[in-house]
């Protein structure tokens, strides 16, 4: 990226970030959400993390790789079943990272 | 002194963010790494924490400049992730309506789950306080200061060793997602929500810049809310201990 893209891709984000802060924090004193935005909001965490992290998941370099070998597949498995029963989110970075190292580079 | 004083509110909100502060310094330092790596300067990278202060959206930002993604796709999706700041803001709002724009903008710009998680707490305790705003505004400068700290040592992390581009830093950000998705998947509705916003995006990962993320996210949703139209009771969902903002 070039410095005039880097300048223009820090704009936006600052933005649309802001963007979405403050008109609601100014005015939500007065003005009421409606109900179906409210609902569809709570979804977005959940849906756009997904959405970026099951593609480099199944497919790190670009097609579908449902083996042992592919290491992002695997470490990744580990790391959903570890949190699903700690929800712990430190540990499960720690151990995610240490199974996906071990398998990149010890095989 | 009164122990509603200004300062003492502001010194207090500082001190009750400091745990979601420890939760948060792995991201800051994994997001300067991160960032270095995809190729953005350190003017940039830098820039992300001052200017934009939006831990998960600048994780993802960095992401897809290493996956060559557009700067279209990048702000959009920015927008989409920070979408659940307006939830945010929706619930503060009341306390602070009245404020002058001087505390409303800065407020606004240093709003994150960290700061909100602890300060809606604070509003919601009935003592008495007229300076909880203050108390707001502790908890935000100590959250931004430690982010601004946490992006340098990321920064030089990532200049310093130069092979991490290999380590595959990528899966600290799927695994940073795994560990705050999974644990809010609690309903049917959300579990397809994942399921099918994460497969439509496999299929369409071909699609320029990055542009089929979106489409999979805007279908997961849809989805979620056909199925759990009715079941009205919602709350907002708490992210696992330690989620960037």
């Amino acid at each position: 990226m070039s410095y005039w893209q880097e300048a223009l891709l820090i704009l936006g984000m600052m933005a649309v970030t802001f963007g979405v802060r403050y008109p609601v924090l100014a005015l939500s004193g007065r003005v009421r959400l409606p109900t179906w935005l409210v609902r569809a909001l709570g979804y977005v965490p959940v849906a756009v993390l997904s959405a970026i992290a099951v593609p480099i998941m199944l497919a790190p370099q670009g097609s579908i790789a449902l083996t042992m070998a592919n290491e992002y597949l695997v470490a990744g498995i580990v790391a959903i079943v570890f949190v699903a029963f700690t929800r712990h989110l430190l540990w499960t970075i720690v151990l995610g990272m240490a199974v996906f190292l071990a398998l990149r580079f010890l095989t | 002194m009164n122990s509603h004083s200004a300062a003492s509110e502001f010194w207090s909100g500082a001190r009750d963010t400091i745990p979601v502060i420890v939760g948060a310094i792995p991201f800051g330092i994994i997001f300067g790494a991160l960032a270095m790596n995809a190729g953005l300067s350190v003017v940039a990278t830098m820039g992300l924490s001052l200017i934009v202060f939006a831990g998960s959206s600048q994780f993802v930002a960095a992401g897809l400049v290493a996956q060559g993604a557009g700067i279209v796709v990048i702000i959009f999706t920015t927008f989409i992730v920070n979408l659940r700041h307006a939830l945010y803001s929706a619930s503060l709002g009341p306390y602070l309506s009245g404020k002058s724009q001087r505390w409303l903008m800065p407020l606004a710009f240093w709003l994150t789950d960290e700061t909100y998680a602890v300060v809606v707490q604070r509003y919601a305790r009935d003592d008495g306080s007229a300076n909880k705003h203050w108390y707001h505004l502790g908890s935000s400068v100590a959250m931004y200061s430690n982010w601004q700290l946490c992006t340098v040592i990321g920064i030089v992390a990532g200049t310093q060793l130069k092979g991490m581009a290999d380590w595959g830093l990528e899966f600290a950000m799927v695994v940073t997602f795994i560990g705050i998705v999974v644990p809010l998947l609690r309903s049917l509705p959300l579990v397809l929500c994942a399921v099918v916003a994460g497969g439509v995006s496999v299929f369409l990962r071909d699609w320029p810049n990055q542009s089929g993320l979106l489409v999979g996210s805007v279908v997961g949703i849809g989805i979620a809310m056909l199925l759990d139209n009715g079941s009205a009771k919602r709350s907002v969902k708490e992210p696992a201990k330690g989620a960037p903002s």
